[in-house]
């Protein structure tokens, strides 16, 4: 193995039933670089990490670690941690309850007598090398996160890790807070270990890495020096787009024109949510498609959520056509006519042992109030009614939704809202997991209803679809609104330049 | 396919349909009690027909005992049904709740004096006054459960431990009795009928509840908070006001077998009404195969699971079981009911006569 080279995995495959996570995926990193390991959703960069990790096991491959002779195999975390490589997660894997000094020693010391003196004082020095800003015999709880997850990189740095891996660690972090993490990550590197970065805030990858290796579809797609990758270069790898042979997609879509002096079905100012996006301003017409676009985590859903109440509303102001209103709660905007299938259909779409029936009238129900159910004949009139609009397949209108197949579970949440007769219908993902006629059906449906004057806001993590069926769309990038594109711009260079912030 | 087959058809499609019904296994269990009983003597279904000290007519018999005393395991197991639905946990303070219940209405009947010679309110005032005070326990219970997330026993402990004390303290720990015949009525016969009062109480609660789930969404909004609290939520629900209301009806069917339970004995006794009565209303809960983990309920299963209790609890005491000794029966019949109705063995048994059938088809 070359010198300055700590970690090097070949050729890695990994197999769960029915889906290839992972094909001949390589990646190295070097001694004293912060390497980003970038990727959307099912890239796979997960997978690696937990291959790595010893989490799971793999199907082919070979991983080679510095100071060992030939391939190592790990069988678990603890065989991972003795090896040196360690992982702090984003959420806090530490004992909240303890203090510094006992998390920094928990599940370390061999013997069964704890020389107490000597661990407080062992703690006191590391976290002064490292500046971290805590006192031994504090309890853990009582520091910020930040400095929760400092400790918890420093407990890792103690056992001589070689391999640091950070998962996602400043999504909870303000700004301040990820100053004085990048300031001990760089700290770290000038000492010679190796970080492995995942995140998807891009401009913190700009900010402290020295390489990108990116993933797409369990698959390696390249790893490039930071300097040689401009943004717009790396937004379109993880999407898949090569920039040179950007083929123009012709949207079915007609260019929305707005009728002379009509309100607004839906308008926002500053509205921000306890999810921490950035105030925003949106608005959407009549009869019009729009979506929020960005990669994973730029905060899309979140903006949705807020403008249906789902997450705690902190500040802004609303109006329905024209009207002030207020939403806190998702029963306000259902009232106002706003209906919304969200993102995670299984955590928060299906109620899972309740039948296909009962799934599809519930949101109605829940509106006409607790004194009048709809008799079992309406709702069966209706049942059948949306499942052969929407071609559901189901034994019977009986059977629970969860015995049936994803894309038909979406379309009985699709059904559920249609019935609510909303005005403006905001679809989170609709098609994520389903397979393309499916999706087709579903693109064809949004523009039917936005003809017939539905008002539809489109969020999809695939970019084709939604040139295909928005009018104007809405740039997201690290939970902030930093674009509104319409017309000529609605083409794919131009949204992925805005995504990763122009042509840097 | 001849007529005489396709009758065989439609039987064995009916058959599977009722050992698939929820009240197959309380059903088939009770029915099974009703053979033994047969068998062991046929004597135990004998009613008659006497008078009674205050020279009334009342009918009497095993059965008759089953149908009055399993009263109260009835009206509270619809109460345990929309709590273990709505918050996936079980209420074991009932039995103390009771204690409270049966407390305030003496108090509220009987004014300062513990033994009065008229009563001081109208039982109806203090029967209202003790429905209050009992829906308010149960508020607290549903607040501490659904805004506090607290687990549901852990919750109900605090009041399953200081309830009786507090029932205690609310007739500065006297006992007091009532002398007037008329509240006899609630808990015995009223003159001239001759089927015991709670028989009819119970039925009540039963229609009522039954009128409740048809006219309002109680049962939708229960089954879909228990089963998703996210995802109810995002449809428009308050899943912890459900959840308070759960106990808080819970709370009322506490009030009406307080009423019963002081009733039957015009006094009370802090130590001992309704004791392990939780217990008793959880397993008619389990019986009815309903999920102790929330979501999907019947309520019907429940009410049948409560009478097969009481009959199991009855058949043993005729079988000269000691009081002492007959939890250790009980524990047995449930390890075996709930055996039997665990989803992996019922499964089990649909492929048995799936296959049964398939061979019938083949020869």
């Amino acid at each position: 193995m070359e010198d300055n080279i700590v970690l090097k995995m070949r050729n890695i495959h990994k197999i769960f039933p029915g889906v290839r996570a992972l094909q001949g995926v390589d990646f190295t990193l070097r001694k004293g670089e912060i390497h980003a390991l970038m990727g959307e959703n099912g890239a796979g960069k997960s997978t690696l990490i937990k291959v790595l990790t010893g989490v799971y096991g793999k199907e082919e491959g070979e991983i080679f670690l510095e100071g060992n002779e030939g391939a190592v195999t790990i069988h678990s975390p603890q065989d991972a941690q003795k090896m040196g490589i360690s992982t702090v997660y984003q959420e806090i894997t530490l004992c909240p309850n303890l203090s510094v000094a006992e998390n920094m020693f928990i599940g370390r010391t061999a013997g069964t007598v704890q020389n107490w003196k000597k661990m407080n004082t062992d703690t006191e020095k590391i976290l002064q090398s490292l500046d971290i800003p805590a006192k031994p015999t504090q309890q853990l709880e009582s520091c910020s996160i930040a400095v929760q997850q400092m400790i918890a990189i420093a407990r890792a740095v103690d056992m001589d890790c070689k391999v640091l891996i950070l998962d996602e660690p400043t999504s909870s972090l303000d700004e301040q807070e990820v100053a004085k993490l990048f300031k001990l990550m760089r700290d770290l590197r000038s000492r010679g270990v190796g970080i492995i970065f995942v995140t998807h805030f891009l401009d913190q990858v700009y900010e402290v890495c020295d390489r990108i290796t990116v993933m797409r579809d369990g698959k390696l797609v390249g790893e490039y020096e930071i300097k040689d990758l401009p943004r717009v270069q790396l937004v379109s790898k993880m999407l898949g787009k090569e920039l040179d042979d950007l083929s123009d997609i012709k949207g079915d879509q007609q260019a929305f024109k707005k009728e002379e002096g009509a309100v607004p079905v839906f308008e926002a100012e500053n509205l921000a949510s306890d999810a921490g996006i950035k105030p925003f301003d949106f608005h959407i017409d009549k009869g019009e498609v729009n979506g929020f676009t960005g990669l994973l985590g730029s905060g899309r859903s979140e903006c949705v959520r807020a403008i249906f109440g789902a997450d705690h509303v902190t500040s802004g102001s609303v109006k329905v056509k024209g009207k002030s209103v207020k939403i806190s709660k998702p029963i306000d905007a259902m009232k106002n006519g706003i209906a919304y299938l969200p993102e995670d259909r299984k955590m928060d779409g299906i109620v899972g042992d309740l039948s296909v029936r009962d799934n599809i009238i519930l949101a109605q129900q829940v509106l006409k109030g607790f004194f009048k159910p709809f008799s079992k004949a309406e709702a069966n009139k209706v049942a059948d009614e949306y499942i052969k609009l929407l071609n559901i397949k189901t034994a019977s209108k009986d059977t629970p939704i969860k015995s049936l197949s994803g894309g038909n579970q979406q379309k009985v949440i699709l059904a559920r809202w249609l019935f609510t007769h909303p005005e403006y219908l905001i679809l989170d993902e609709p098609t994520r997991g389903i397979d393309v006629g499916t999706k087709v059906d579903i693109q064809k449906l949004v523009l039917k209803l936005a003809s017939e004057g539905m008002s539809v806001t489109f969020i999809s993590s695939e970019l084709d679809e939604m040139l295909r069926t928005c009018s104007r769309l809405v740039v997201m990038r690290d939970r902030k609104m930093v674009g509104e594109l319409t017309g000529e711009d609605l083409n794919q260079k131009t949204v992925m330049s805005t995504i990763a912030g122009g042509d840097k | 396919m001849g007529k005489g087959e396709t009758v065989k058809a439609n039987n064995t499609n009916f058959l599977m349909k009722l050992v698939r019904n929820q009240c197959f296994i309380p059903l088939a269990a009770l029915l099974l009690l009703v053979v033994i009983n047969l068998v062991a003597d046929p004597g135990f279904f004998k009613i008659s027909l006497g008078y009674n000290a205050a020279g009334n007519p009342v009918l009497s018999g095993f059965l008759i005992t089953i149908l009055d005393s399993g009263s109260e395991l009835a009206i509270l197991a619809i109460g345990m049904t929309l709590v273990t639905a709505a918050s996936g946990g079980q209420d074991i303070s009932v039995g103390a709740a009771v204690a409270i219940a049966g407390s305030v209405l003496l108090r509220v009947l009987c004014g300062e004096n513990s033994r009065p010679e008229t009563l001081q309110a109208p039982i109806i005032v203090a029967f209202l006054v003790s429905c209050v005070v009992a829906m308010l326990f149960g508020a607290f219970n549903g607040v501490l459960v659904a805004y506090f997330k607290i687990q549901p026993m852990i919750a109900t402990l605090i009041l399953f431990t200081a309830g009786r004390s507090i029932a205690a303290w609310i007739n500065n720990n006297e006992l007091p009795v009532i002398s007037d015949p008329s509240f006899k009525y609630y808990g015995e016969f009223i003159p001239g009928i001759p089927i015991p009062t709670p028989v009819f109480i119970a039925a009540i609660c039963i229609i009522i509840i039954g009128i409740v789930l048809k006219v309002t969404n109680l049962r939708i909004y229960t089954q879909a908070v228990g089963i998703n609290q996210s995802s109810s939520r995002l449809n428009g629900l308050n899943p912890a006001l459900i959840k308070v209301l759960a106990f808080v009806i819970l709370g009322l069917c506490v009030a009406v077998v307080g009423l019963i339970k002081v009733s039957r004995i015009s006094s009370i006794n802090y130590s001992v009404i309704a004791k392990d009565i939780e217990m008793d209303a959880i397993l008619a809960v389990a019986l009815g195969g309903n999920a102790l983990s929330g979501g999907k309920f019947n309520m019907t299963a429940s009410i049948i699971g409560a009478y097969v209790i009481q009959f199991l609890t009855t058949t043993l005491y005729k079988f000269q079981v000691q009081s002492d000794a007959l939890p250790a029966y009980k524990a047995v019949v449930v390890i075996v009911l709930v055996v039997v109705s665990a989803p992996t063995v019922r499964e089990y048994f649909s492929s048995l006569t799936k296959k049964l059938k398939l061979s019938k088809e083949v020869a």
